[in-house]
């Protein structure tokens, strides 16, 4: 299988955090100038590819921003004290590694907590070895967002990193970008921000873009490990096509030509019922007059985690089935 | 004073008729064009030489308090509340409900009555009602209705060290900074946006952002202060006295942070205090303005209160004028250009 | 056709939210001859409209299709279902329900959890999650996935029951008596003058996003937005204070989310044509489609009707058939009250 896995290995650690997400723009940007027409960036910072095409205005959207902690207070002996910024664990964040956008590295841990089951992240502290209050603040301001550090590792089919929410997705969209050659229908392809902290990307660029049909690409949960709550997702059993989740219930004629689709190509797939989250698809669908719209999920373990995984296989399998989706008939929207 | 008659004034979300009509008899004449949207919004327009960029500057009319739901056979009223109030604080205060602004108070069964164990528990919102001394239902409908609104009973007083007490300054003091500005500056084109239920769910500021579009908005407000002797500085909202406070982060809205940043470029260059909302709770009609339509850049810029959501908050007469010298300072650098 | 019979053919049927399409086609047939015109829109809202005299107003009623349900989230190497909730079901309610399962073809199911008898005590008092019940079909896994698909979606079975007094009982009356009055209401607009255009709108997904009531009236753009659902109603153990009788008349809300001139002339009119109505209080966003159509685009000054329903989101909801009727006339006499010449007075604040 032929897996760019330098391109995903660049697009996961490049930073971006939700509102900050100028960095990872600008990768992005130099990956497809050459495959699309046009190029935009909205008020929020959305990145909109165009590449023109006769049939159905369709928005493809996967989000560019990550999950972080901002930095609120530093205080006189030169911890950081921070917030989240999109769904953060304190158990899953404790001891972590974190990175800031100007390479000053730290470390997560906290106070002393008698009970574990009552860990906060306001008891919490970065540590980045500054010694004062003056020397941090020569490291770090107030207002600055960190992200997990933590390296890439991959075997013949697995990847495992942080931040396969959502690029993975983006991966996905750029490697679709590059394979379609003249599209069938007009494709916009949104690399969107602060999908974390909202879906608030989406809801401006699916206004401004104002498509007929939407897709959402972005990581779903498993079912898969010991003792799992019940959830018929699994890795490496094909491309998610959504069904539901918190945040849309996906229009039954889109989720209907993906699973066609699948079958016809005999694209392994397995259709899902989230009972909780959200996608840019959530925001998409309730723009203007009511766009129908679905998503494609890449199923991946250990979410929000400093160490996501995926399956080769399913991502390649995703990609397939987006492309094939983008280049079919879709009249009957 | 400006701020005396607006706290003073009763405006609960929903029902912000007299705030708007006092608010409209201050700014009129200072404005190149004024109207009242579909939801009681007031949108204000002042032109001034041209700009690339349209700013809206924003300030939310209503207040939280009460609403009456049912009259009992012996004339006490049942309520319900209307934005987020800890109920805890309900308990022996004193209102004003409805147009006539009837006097009531709220009580509940007296201590001496109750078991030792049921001190230890908060009032449940059932046990809790509003006595307006009517002797019957049909002498209480004589002066309120069902359907009414209550507002906190709470005048206006300065003391201690420049500090001031009112009720509703969540968002007062963000009206009568917005006033202030419509009647001082000239030649400086923005939009001026008074919008209704902020407490209830940012409900007039998505509509009223549709209608102006902007650039760019700064949101005025009054926000949490909370400090305590020995406490983490990190856990403390924003402080009194040290200045108007900048928002990075609440449930609404993740700032830009390069707006951010213009503005403590402004306020260091200008001799200003500042402080941060270190707080990521909480939200605004900044929530809704940013993601309207295509979207647009936002900032947040308070004034530090104590006990906000209460019929006392508390604030101090310096943050406030240093947060007008700091808006004056950003309309000044934004009618030079580009902000 | 009669409001007791359309009533009970549409509660009987089903349309869980986001899957409203199996209802269009009884709507779009009883609306018909009232209407000028019907269309469905991208995302399933039934939009029928009725012309005025004049086309210088536009009204917007809005009564949402969907009812809330269950979908099939995975099924069990023996055959059972496990499902999950769309829409806010309490679980206490489902317990040992008959279900049909919507798959390619209907499927009759119980729903069925632990027995008692193999409970510990103190397992007895707690009430059962979802997660622990599962749905029996009564077939083994390969002929359960000839026709079922994980995402079909399941409904009660329950016929409507006719109670006295002219009440009935039945499922989804949350909002199908929403869309009765709408019909009440399109009846009585054929037989008098009206200027305005009126836009009766079946929506989609109220129950779990508004996202027809968002969308629908972006299109539409109207004057006024009118929710008409369902209201909580009085029994024993429920507060007068936020509750409204059976037979005593709708529900008209008053708070942030209702315009207070639009409200203030409903209220004239339901004096003026003797028809009876109750108070209801809301401090601020309802749980309605008004949420929805106040602040979209501009801001569309709204209003709130309710229909008095006991035993909210159960499957044995009941209502009052006068209720309905009273509050379709109120809507049509409303209506023919407005027009170009006094709608800015009436929205002024």
């Amino acid at each position: 299988m032929n897996f760019n896995s330098k391109l995903l290995k660049d697009l996961v650690k490049t930073y971006g955090p939700s509102s900050n997400e100028n960095d990872i723009r600008d990768f992005i940007i130099k990956e497809i100038e050459n495959y699309v027409d046009e190029i935009k960036i909205d008020a929020l910072g959305n990145l909109v590819a165009h590449k023109k095409g006769n049939g159905k205005k369709i928005m493809i959207s996967s989000h560019m921003d990550q999950i972080g902690l901002m930095v609120i207070d530093i205080d006189k002996s030169g911890f950081l004290r921070f917030v989240n910024i999109g769904g953060i664990s304190p158990y899953v964040t404790l001891s972590q590694k974190v990175l800031f956008e100007n390479g000053t590295v730290g470390v997560v841990y906290s106070e002393p907590v008698d009970d574990m089951s009552k860990l906060k992240l306001e008891n919490m502290y970065i540590d980045i070895g500054a010694f004062s209050k003056e020397e941090a603040e020569k490291m770090v301001n107030i207002g600055d967002i960190c992200i997990y550090y933590n390296g890439f590792d991959e075997n013949d089919n697995i990847v495992f990193t942080p931040y396969l929410d959502d690029r993975v997705g983006c991966f996905i969209a750029i490697e679709s970008i590059k394979t379609i050659d003249t599209p069938k229908n007009d494709l916009f392809f949104v690399f969107s921000v602060q999908e974390e902290v909202g879906l608030r990307g989406a809801k401006t660029a699916a206004y401004g873009v104002n498509p007929d049909v939407g897709i959402a690409l972005d990581v779903t949960s498993h079912g898969d490990t010991p003792k799992a709550k019940k959830y018929a997702i699994g890795l490496d059993k094909g491309a998610a096509i959504k069904v539901k989740d918190n945040s849309i219930i996906c229009h039954p004629k889109v989720r209907e030509q993906l699973v066609k689709i699948a079958k016809e190509n005999n694209i392994p797939y397995q259709m899902e019922v989230l009972e909780f989250g959200g996608t840019d698809s959530g925001a998409i669908h309730l723009t203007k007059e009511g766009v129908p719209s679905g998503v494609i999920s890449i199923p991946t373990r250990y979410v929000h985690s400093t160490i996501e995984m995926a399956s080769k296989k399913d991502i390649t399998n995703c990609k397939e089935l987006l492309v094939r989706f983008l280049n079919s008939n879709l009249e009957l929207f | 004073m400006l701020l005396k008659l607006l706290t003073e004034s009763s405006g609960v979300s929903g029902n912000e008729k007299e705030v708007r009509d006092l608010i409209m008899d201050e700014i009129r004449g200072y404005s190149d064009s004024i109207k009242i949207d579909r939801l009681g919004n007031i949108i204000a327009y002042k032109k001034g030489l041209n700009s690339s960029q349209k700013l809206m500057i924003t300030a939310h009319m209503d207040e939280v308090g009460l609403l009456i739901t049912d009259i009992d056979s012996s004339g006490l009223l049942k309520f319900i509340t209307v934005g987020g109030i800890d109920k805890r604080i309900l308990v022996s205060k004193s209102v004003h409900v409805g147009k006539d602004k009837v006097y009531g108070v709220i009580g509940a069964k007296p201590i001496h009555l109750q078991k030792k164990k049921e001190w230890i528990n908060a009032l449940d919102m059932d046990d809790l009602y509003i006595d307006i001394g009517a002797t019957s239902k049909e002498d209480a409908e004589k002066y309120v209705n069902i359907g009414d609104y209550a507002s906190f009973q709470s005048d206006y007083i300065e003391f201690g060290d420049n500090l001031i007490k009112a009720k509703a300054l969540d968002n007062r003091v963000g009206c009568s900074l917005l006033i202030d500005l419509i009647k001082e500056i000239k030649d400086i084109s923005f939009y001026a946006v008074f919008t209704v239920m902020e407490e209830v769910g940012l409900v007039g500021a998505g509509p009223a952002a549709y209608e102006v579009n902007p650039d760019m908005a700064i949101v005025l407000e009054g926000t949490l202060c909370y400090e305590m002797p020995n406490m983490d500085s990190h856990l403390m909202p924003t402080q009194i006295g040290k200045g108007p406070a900048i928002s990075l982060a609440d449930r609404t809205t993740v700032y830009n942070p390069q707006f951010r940043k213009r503005i403590e470029e402004i306020a260091k260059s200008n001799q200003i205090p500042y402080q941060y909302r270190k707080s990521s709770m909480g939200g605004n009609d900044s929530g809704k303005i940013h993601t309207a339509k295509t979207g647009s850049i936002t900032t947040c810029i308070s004034v530090p209160c104590r006990y906000i959501h209460s019929p006392n908050s508390v604030m101090s007469i310096k943050d406030y004028e240093n947060t007008q010298k700091l808006l004056r300072a950003i309309l000044t650098e934004y009618g030079k250009g580009v902000l | 056709m009669e409001t007791k019979a359309l009533l009970e053919l549409l509660s009987n049927d089903y349309g869980v939210s986001g899957f409203e399409h199996t209802l269009k086609d009884s709507i779009i047939n009883s609306f018909n001859k009232f209407s000028d015109d019907i269309k469905v829109d991208a995302l399933g809202n039934v939009i029928i409209f009725k012309k005025g005299q004049s086309n210088n107003v536009k009204i917007m009623l809005a009564a949402h299709m969907d009812e809330i349900g269950l979908m099939v989230k995975d099924i069990e190497d023996n055959g059972f279902i496990r499902f999950t909730n769309i829409g806010g079901i309490d679980p206490r309610t489902i317990l040992g329900q008959e279900v049909v399962v919507h798959g390619t073809k209907d499927l009759f199911g119980v729903i069925g959890s632990k027995p008692p008898h193999l409970q510990e005590k103190s397992e007895q008092d707690k009430a059962i999650k979802m997660e622990d019940m599962t749905i029996d079909i009564g077939l083994s896994k390969d002929e359960v996935q000839k026709y079922i698909n994980i995402g079909d979606t399941i409904t009660v079975r329950r016929n409507l029951i006719e109670l006295k007094n002219n009440r009935v009982s039945g499922k989804a009356l949350d909002d199908r008596a929403g869309i009765l009055v709408l019909y009440e209401c399109i009846k009585e607009l054929s037989k008098i003058d009206h200027e305005a255009d009126i836009y009766l709108v079946t929506t989609v997904q109220e129950e779990v996003s508004m996202a027809g009531a968002l969308t629908s009236s972006f299109k539409i753009n109207p004057d006024i937005g009118i929710a008409v659902d369902v209201g909580f109603g009085t029994t024993p153990e429920l507060n007068k204070s936020n509750s409204i009788e059976l037979g005593e008349g709708p529900g008209i809300t008053l708070g942030g989310n209702i315009h207070p001139g639009l409200r203030k002339k409903l209220v004239e009119v339901a004096k003026e044509y003797n028809i009876p109505y109750q108070m209801e209080v809301s401090p601020g966003p309802t749980g309605t489609d008004a949420r929805a159509m106040q602040i979209t685009r501009e801001g569309i000054p709204s209003l709130v009707l309710s229909v008095p329903l006991r035993y909210m989101h159960t499957s044995v909801e009941v209502v009052d058939i006068k209720d309905i009727k009273d509050t379709g006339k109120l809507l049509a006499f409303f209506i023919a009250s407005v027009s170009s010449e006094n709608l800015e007075g009436l929205l002024c604040y």
